[in-house]
């Protein structure tokens, strides 16, 4: 098929047509929106940055700014190490493998949405049922305050990824030839060196594409922060998805809005870029 | 042997442990459920001591569940069908043309998915809505835009496989290249085709912010739409709210039990690829 030919465009046309008008020319119009006055009804007029240095003084956007920064990097973390953690577990000789897998990786078919109404539930009512009745202090009024609800989120995200992430490893764990760690244990390397010298280092792609999913995953979030928290107490955990939203369809915003989109597409394409250079780096060298 | 048998014992135990943690959100939606709102409050973490199933009637009806069930079936099935279509063709016109311009596109498209649907959904939804066209076809149209970049790319891959002696042997026999497609290449790509559609019917049927813009109020409503409205309106009753989220959960279950081997595939073989 050439350039040239007929049947290479008819091929493409559906989709190029598809993307064009959903995603690339709303793209160029939100940036040119962004440095407007539009309102969404009035004709917009060209403003220049003043969106963009009035969002440097917007002090809702730039606490949800800052709380999902902090979200996303507690989340990482902790669905990175749970992710490893259950993919190590499940590939272990233990019996109760395959079923092990299914339920760690349940919740990860059901809708954000679904899941944080689940677990709003379980913090708001649940703890302090347990709480009331053991006396323990700290289960009770969860989702009440800030850090209960960032630790909220957290638990949720982790409980709801770790299951995917945990696939990602083992993916990569069950390439690891069996043979090589079993002469690396006759040779007298215990499991800690086995997995330094051996698993790790071949495990590490999988940290590229684990990394870089949980990180733009947990940045986008949206659905689990709505059900779960609704941006509440006082706005204290709403993340930068859910200000988006908000100035846009309940303000009326509209160019407000789109300045922080654009913001937000930055951070989300640069951390997506870094870590897959980084990573693929790394790889080289190993 | 003794150590290593008292090790696995303890990883068993481990693995179950977690395991119970991990379905205890399920079991106390589940069991709440069941009671009434009265008992909720005395008793959150216990079986129910009386079944009811007033709750599940009464949500079923409210959420108007078989229609809104159907309404998200159309809007997967349709949506994944043209999607799973249109991005396959879209590959092989790529993967055989091997130009500079098509490289470019490519290029395009995988680009495309560092976009998030934030910083698109505004204009998106002023656009369309300019073109009368915020409506359920609209809608599918929507996620061929949002849903064919990632499903191209795995195509492309898969494509790579394929060796092109055979479009040259099914043109010699008189294929027009449509026929080749539609009757050497696309069935050739039905386990790639599987892991695509997949991780697209995932994320459709779930996906809440697009359609609540899109088709909200048209009738048209989804599970995750009807389920957030008919949470707002008894959001101090778990007892409702519960049964509602229990059915809408159904579905997702028989899915999973029916298909996991091919499910946990997909999602494996989309992330690493």
């Amino acid at each position: 098929m050439k350039n040239k030919d007929f049947m290479f465009w008819l091929f493409l046309a559906p989709v190029l047509f598809a993307l064009g008008t959903v995603v690339l020319i709303p793209l160029i119009y939100g940036i040119y929106y962004s440095f407007t006055d539009w309102n969404g009804v009035n004709q917009a007029e060209f403003i220049g940055v003043k969106n963009y240095i009035e969002l440097f003084s917007d002090q809702g956007f730039l606490n949800s700014l800052w709380f999902t920064f902090k979200f996303s990097i507690a989340s990482v973390i902790v669905i990175n190490i749970m992710g490893l953690g259950l993919a190590m577990l499940v590939t272990s000789y233990i019996k109760s493998k395959n079923l092990l897998r299914t339920i760690f990786f349940m919740p990860n078919l059901i809708g954000g949405l679904i899941l944080g109404f689940i677990w709003q539930f379980v913090f708001t009512k649940v703890f302090d049922a347990v709480g009331r009745a053991t006396g323990i202090e700290w289960l009770q009024g969860w989702l009440s305050d800030s850090s209960t609800g960032f630790w909220g989120m957290v638990i949720l995200m982790s409980w709801q990824m770790a299951g995917y992430i945990m696939i990602i490893y083992i993916a990569y764990l069950e390439n690891v030839p069996k043979d090589l760690l079993e002469a690396a244990e006759i040779d007298g390397a215990n499991a800690v060196e086995r997995f330094r010298n051996i698993t790790f280092p071949l495990v590490m792609p999988a940290f590229t594409v684990s990394l870089f999913l949980t990180l733009s995953n947990a940045f986008k979030i949206y659905d689990q922060n709505l059900s779960l928290t609704n941006g509440g107490p006082f706005n204290s955990t709403k993340m930068v998805a859910m200000d988006i939203v908000q100035t846009a369809f309940q303000l009326n915003q509209m160019a407000q809005a789109q300045a922080k989109a654009v913001i937000f597409f930055l951070i989300v394409a640069a951390i997506s870029l870094t870590q897959v250079y980084i990573n693929k780096k790394k790889e080289v060298e190993m | 042997m003794k150590q290593k048998s008292t090790k696995r014992w303890i990883l068993e135990a481990l693995g179950i442990l977690l395991a119970l943690l991990w379905v205890s959100p399920f079991y106390l939606m589940i069991v709440n459920a069941f009671k009434t709102k009265r008992e909720i409050f005395t008793n959150t973490t216990k079986l129910p001591e009386v079944l009811t199933f007033e709750n599940f009637k009464q949500a079923f009806e409210e959420l108007t569940f078989l229609q809104t069930f159907i309404n998200s079936m159309l809007v997967t099935v349709l949506s994944v069908a043209i999607i799973l279509f249109f991005s396959a063709m879209a590959a092989y016109a790529l993967s055989r043309n091997g130009s500079k311009l098509s490289n470019i596109i490519f290029f395009l498209f995988v680009a495309a998915m560092l976009i998030p649907f934030q910083s698109v959904m505004i204009p998106l939804v002023a656009l369309f809505g300019k073109a009368n066209a915020l409506n359920f076809y609209g809608l599918i149209f929507m996620y061929l835009g949002f849903g064919c970049s990632l499903s191209i790319f795995l195509y492309h891959g898969a494509l790579k496989g394929i060796s092109k002696s055979l479009d040259e042997a099914a043109t010699i026999d008189g294929c027009n290249r449509l026929q080749v497609f539609w009757y050497i290449i696309f069935p050739l790509l039905k386990p790639i085709s599987i892991t695509v559609g997949i991780l697209n019917v995932i994320w459709i049927w779930n996906d809440f912010l697009l359609p609540s813009l899109v088709i909200s109020g048209e009738g048209t409503d989804t599970i995750p739409l009807k389920l957030f409205l008919f949470f707002g309106q008894y959001t101090k009753q778990w007892h409702l709210a519960l049964a509602g989220l229990t059915i809408s959960i159904i579905p997702v279950i028989i899915g999973y039990f029916f298909a996991q081997k091919q499910i946990i595939k997909g999602v494996s073989d989309g992330a690493v690829k």
